[in-house]
């Protein structure tokens, strides 16, 4: 669990502690698609996904930015509101792969009286490839 | 075929969507998210949000699946390269929000494989007063298929 910790402290170039999410299941790719409406049965039938040349199903983009969504919910606690947030798809990632998301402060700055911090995201597996990466803006409150 | 510019500012249909909390629970747990903002009324009351809001991620969601953009888009060719969204207000349950896509851009670049085309399709989400809640924006990349 990240700590919580005061966002006005933190610095430029600073590294937040990461979020490492457990092994992604079929079961959540089920619900996942269920939840999201993505049915695609790239991420959900072995057979279909074989088909077309993968070893089996594919996890969903999205649901991997729904980690990092996660994640900066958790960095902004209550402390901050996302005003923007980005990723583009890297690898793919695959049933049992872990994620861990990464942050770095790649920015503080003031604009029309309010103070916001750019963070620059990465998702990547134990391997060290990256399935996401992107960058949220974070406008603090009071 | 290629796509031309004169798809940029095509519209779909507006559509409403109600954000259900069976819904959002639904979203929050499939990802393994368990912030009580977007489960518990108490918590959420104390928080900035003053209310029970959505994943960042949850307007991806927010498409019933009918509604489409007038325009022919061979799917074989489309990556999903890239998702962003801009919030101007917080994404409330119980929200009705009223919703439309449409094309925002279309630029070309050049790619190992050959020509790339990108394509920015937006939707906009707004409250009952037409005001702008969030617009979720994916940016796709409509490819040459590869040779079989």
């Amino acid at each position: 669990m990240i700590k919580e910790m005061e966002l006005s402290d933190l610095t430029v170039n600073q590294k937040i502690e990461p979020l490492l999410k457990p092994p992604i299941t079929k079961v959540q790719l089920a619900q996942y698609a269920g939840a999201s409406g993505d049915f695609n049965p790239l991420h959900l039938d072995d057979k279909f996904a074989r088909k077309i040349g993968m070893e089996g199903v594919i996890a969903h983009g999205m649901l991997v930015m729904g980690f990092l969504g996660e994640y900066v919910m958790k960095i902004a606690a209550q402390q901050a509101k996302i005003e923007k947030f980005n990723m583009r798809f890297g690898k793919m990632t695959f049933p049992g792969d872990e994620i861990r998301c990464s942050a770095i402060v790649e920015q503080k700055y003031e604009e029309n009286g309010k103070r916001y911090i750019a963070l620059d995201l990465t998702a990547e597996k134990n391997s060290g490839e990256i399935v996401g990466a992107g960058s949220a803006v974070l406008q603090l409150l009071s | 075929m290629d796509l031309d510019k004169s798809v940029i500012g095509l519209k779909s249909e507006k559509y409403v969507f109600e954000v259900e909390k069976r819904h959002v629970y639904q979203f929050a747990s499939a990802i393994g998210d368990d912030n009580l903002l977007y489960t518990d009324q108490e918590y959420a009351k104390q928080s900035p949000y003053e209310g029970m809001i959505v994943p960042p991620t949850f307007p991806v969601a927010m498409n019933n699946g009918d509604v489409e953009l007038p325009l022919q888009l061979d799917h074989r060719r489309m990556l999903h390269g890239e998702q962003e969204f801009l919030y101007y207000q917080p994404i409330r349950i119980g929200d009705r929000l009223h919703c439309q896509m449409k094309v925002s851009d279309l630029y070309d670049r050049e790619g190992k494989s050959g020509k790339m085309q990108f394509l920015v399709l937006d939707t906009e989400m707004k409250d009952k007063q037409g005001e702008l809640v969030c617009i979720s924006r994916m940016n796709i990349i409509y490819r040459q298929l590869t040779k079989t």
